[in-house]
């Protein structure tokens, strides 16, 4: 069993004498609590209120080998108007795409407000040397990038090297400068909700901007219970510290539905000041076509078919 | 759409997020005008002809008429229990007495909805606790019993368990449903008859419960609900039966032991509490949070095994205290049938008044209090969640039950005083324990006197897990194979030398 890391340099310490705490999570409970606000039922203007909000966080996101110029400029079209019928549907707030196509994204999306996101650092494996890391994270800040996803080294982590981790997320955000970090941390290669818990406060002392859960490529990513587990985690350093950290749940989020539970757990746990974009985004790809129709459902009192709402 | 607030220099945001009503339908209820006593497999007018309201406690609005069964009417109950074990039910097979409670327990399933909106009609639980906790485990309670019917013989070998008779058994309002499940299932499972008598404030779900009894062709007159309120229970307590099941205050289940003393009826008694819920600084926090929260506003605090008191180990008591008054604002309470609410009404005005009164004394003995800014609706029982920090163990609050929302936070500084301050009561029915180190949680748990002891976790309950109290929380236990022996006889005992 790894010891819990002693504080690196940087974490900022309480101003009253309390002893810093990194604690633990009961996973049973955090789960029980989960599915507890899971089953909130948020109906009518409520959920129209979710909903647009869930597009205005969206950082639209297509990373994949085959990505191309034209699937790249089509998402990032989408982007600035996900409903062309409906003048009333938001932007989202990103498009988040590999560092080749970074260019051909912001190119797209203009002056529109609509940001660009890339990912960086040997992402998704984490598994290069860290200059290489470092200098792809400033690369891409050049190359026009608005917001940096990078990802921690979980070979590293599991490993117990924890400063290692620490300093590389350092180095990473002393190369991205003012432009936006968010930290990946691979919850579905953590293990454990006490790793996600350590690796949360961890990324965060080292400088994050965000918090993100997953890359994507894993089955097993931005579940209800590690979103919670990481949302306390942000909590905990606000209550102490009053930085405010902001959290991206990516992978696994498909359906309105989920997007609202997910909303509603920041909303219970972090309250009203995480309820925007500059402190909350979805990762996702396949999710915004949904929330679009569960808007115009709410809107027109029935679902239109899947045809009516464009693939990119 | 909610407005947008600007602050500082940030992207403003929502002013408000207002979940809309959420309420289940009260229309999947039937009620009757006007109940009858349910006697013999009918329900049959009382005799005393006396009748009295039964209240939406979220409304005050009155729901139905409710029979006050006078002592005629108790011993016409008893009686037909009586016939009914002796002309067939003691002689059914086990495997018969075991396929009616399965036919309950599944009868109960397919209506748990209707089940769920009554209770919380007539008891004021938010419908998101009668729904996933009270139906449920009530069914779970049914099935669990019917598989020992047929298998008493294993429950206790050697020991040639036989039914005692008739029982007479007396529940509370906190559950109404369950409560009768954890009553009358280990009865019929043993092979009695029973009398029960629910609740005078919350009868609704034993009445409808009687539907339940007809449609799964239980033989008439082994079960029989009557109604009404203490001097109903004191007549069922003195009539003609074989044992006394008891649920309920303290202080009547002291006169129920006098009254029965001498007499050679059996008695079980499961009274109040005053629970301490004990967390160290290494514990897992934010989940304690939810624990305290769970274990003292459950059910409006309407629990006789709530973590009332709470006791914090000092080196951890700030951040604790903060995320636990945080935690107080998310709380919603109002409506009981909006699935939304986490907490409820009050059950009756007479137990707001006692709440209040405790309360006040509270206050007065100088304990701070919390209580989160809420909007109470104007009609009906209700009570902001609240929290007394500053408690001494001598203050009223640290030592009476209150049966409401309220909590008293103590501190301790080591787990010895923990252990002295928790076993620093009358009551013995339940603890709980906060801590990641498994080895505490043991040496806690042998030391602690309380029938039901939780670790990092609160309010958790099993049909096959035994519940019962220490001191001054009664005795015998209820679930389990444990909650079998109090309606049994073992005769055959001594050929075995005991």
């Amino acid at each position: 069993m790894a010891q819990a890391p002693a504080l690196p340099t940087g974490f900022e310490l309480p101003l009253e004498p309390r002893l810093p705490r990194i604690g633990s999570v009961d996973q049973v409970a955090v789960e029980a609590r989960a599915t507890d606000l899971s089953r909130r039922s948020i109906k009518r203007e409520a959920k129209v209120f979710a909903l647009d909000l869930a597009v205005r966080m969206m950082d639209l996101t297509t990373l994949e080998g085959a990505d191309t110029p034209g699937k790249v400029a089509a998402l990032a079209s989408k982007a600035v108007r996900p409903d062309p019928s409906d003048a009333s549907v938001p932007s989202v707030a990103a498009v988040c795409v590999y560092p080749n196509l970074v260019q051909t994204a912001r190119e797209r999306v203009g002056d529109s407000g609509v940001k660009v996101a890339s990912v960086a650092t040997a992402f998704p494996s984490g598994q290069s040397p860290t200059d290489l890391k470092v200098a792809e994270a400033r690369r891409v800040v050049e190359l026009g990038a608005d917001e940096v996803d990078m990802v921690i080294d979980r070979g590293a982590f599991l490993a117990g090297r924890y400063a290692k981790v620490y300093d590389e997320i350092v180095q990473v955000k002393e190369a991205v400068g003012e432009t936006h970090l968010k930290v990946i941390l691979e919850v579905g290669e953590l293990g454990t909700y006490d790793n996600v818990r350590r690796a949360s406060l961890l990324a965060i002392a080292a400088g994050a901007d965000f918090i993100k859960t997953s890359t994507g490529k894993l089955s097993s990513s931005a579940t209800l219970p590690v979103t919670l587990v990481m949302l306390e985690a942000i909590r905990d350093v606000f209550e102490e510290t009053g930085r405010r950290v902001g959290m991206k749940p990516a992978g696994g989020i498909r359906n309105a539905k989920q997007a609202v539970q997910t909303l509603v757990l920041v909303h219970e746990t972090l309250g009203l000041d995480w309820l925007t974009p500059d402190l909350f985004r979805f990762g996702a790809s396949s999710l915004l076509n949904d929330v679009l129709m569960q808007i115009r459902k709410e809107k027109t009192g029935r679902y239109q078919s899947p045809e009516y709402f464009t693939i990119d | 759409m909610a407005e947008l607030e600007q602050r500082g220099d940030r992207t403003p945001v929502p002013s408000k997020w207002e979940y809309a009503s959420a309420p289940e339908s009260r229309d999947i209820v039937k009620l009757e005008e006007r109940y009858g006593l349910f006697i013999g497999g009918e329900f049959v007018e009382p005799r005393s002809g006396d009748f009295y309201k039964t209240l939406d406690p979220s409304s005050e609005e009155p729901l139905a008429e409710i029979p006050q069964a006078g002592p005629e009417d108790v011993a016409l109950a008893v009686t037909t229990a009586r016939e009914a074990y002796e002309n067939g039910w003691s002689a059914a097979s086990p495997a018969e007495r075991a396929k009616y409670l399965f036919r309950i327990a599944r009868i109960l399933q397919e209506r748990s909805r209707e089940f769920a909106v009554l209770e919380s009609l007539n008891g004021g639980k938010p419908i998101r606790e009668s729904r996933d906790v009270d139906l449920p485990l009530a069914a779970a309670h049914f099935f669990y019993y019917a598989g020992w019917a047929d298998k008493l013989e294993y429950a206790f070998p050697h020991r040639r368990p036989k039914p005692l008779g008739v029982a007479g058994q007396i529940i509370p309002w906190n559950f109404p449903l369950l409560m009768l499940a954890w009553k009358i299932a280990p009865a019929l499972a043993a092979g009695n008859t029973a009398v029960l008598k629910p609740a005078e404030t919350t009868p609704l779900s034993a009445l409808l419960f009687c539907d339940v009894l007809r449609q799964a062709e239980l033989p008439p007159g082994v079960v029989n609900i009557i109604t009404g309120d203490g001097a109903t229970g004191a007549a069922l307590v003195k009539s003609d039966v074989d044992k006394i099941a008891f649920t309920g205050s303290t202080e009547v289940g002291k006169a129920i032991q006098r009254e029965l003393a001498g007499t050679g009826k059996k008695l079980t008694l499961e009274l109040g509490g005053k629970a301490a819920n004990i967390i160290f600084d290494d514990c897992a926090l934010d989940q304690a949070v939810e624990g305290i929260v769970n274990g003292i506003y459950f059910n409006q605090g309407h629990v006789c095994c709530a973590g009332s008191r709470l006791l914090v180990q000092e080196s951890i008591y700030e951040p604790l205290i903060e995320k636990l008054k945080r935690r107080l604002t998310t709380l919603r309470v109002g409506n009981p049938l909006d699935k939304n609410t986490d907490v409820g009404a009050i059950n009756s005005r007479q137990q707001l008044d006692k709440i209040e009164q405790l309360v006040a004394a509270g206050k007065e003995e100088g304990a701070e209090i919390y209580q989160p800014p809420c909007r109470l609706p104007e009609k009906g029982y209700w009570f902001v969640p609240t929290v007394f920090t500053n408690v001494a163990q001598s203050y009223r609050i640290a030592q009476e039950e209150i049966f409401g929302p309220v909590l008293s936070v103590l501190t301790f500084r080591t787990p010895d005083e923990a252990v002295e301050k928790a076993n620093n009561t009358p009551y013995g029915l339940s603890a709980g324990v906060w801590t990641e180190k498994g080895s505490r949680i043991l040496w806690m748990a042998q030391r602690l006197e309380a029938g039901v002891i939780w670790a990092n976790t609160y309010n958790r309950f099993d049909p096959a897990s035994p519940f019962g109290g220490y001191k001054e929380s009664g005795f015998g236990r209820e679930g389990g194979r444990h909650g079998l022996e109090p309606y049994l006889d073992f005769e055959g005992a001594e050929a075995f030398g005991g």
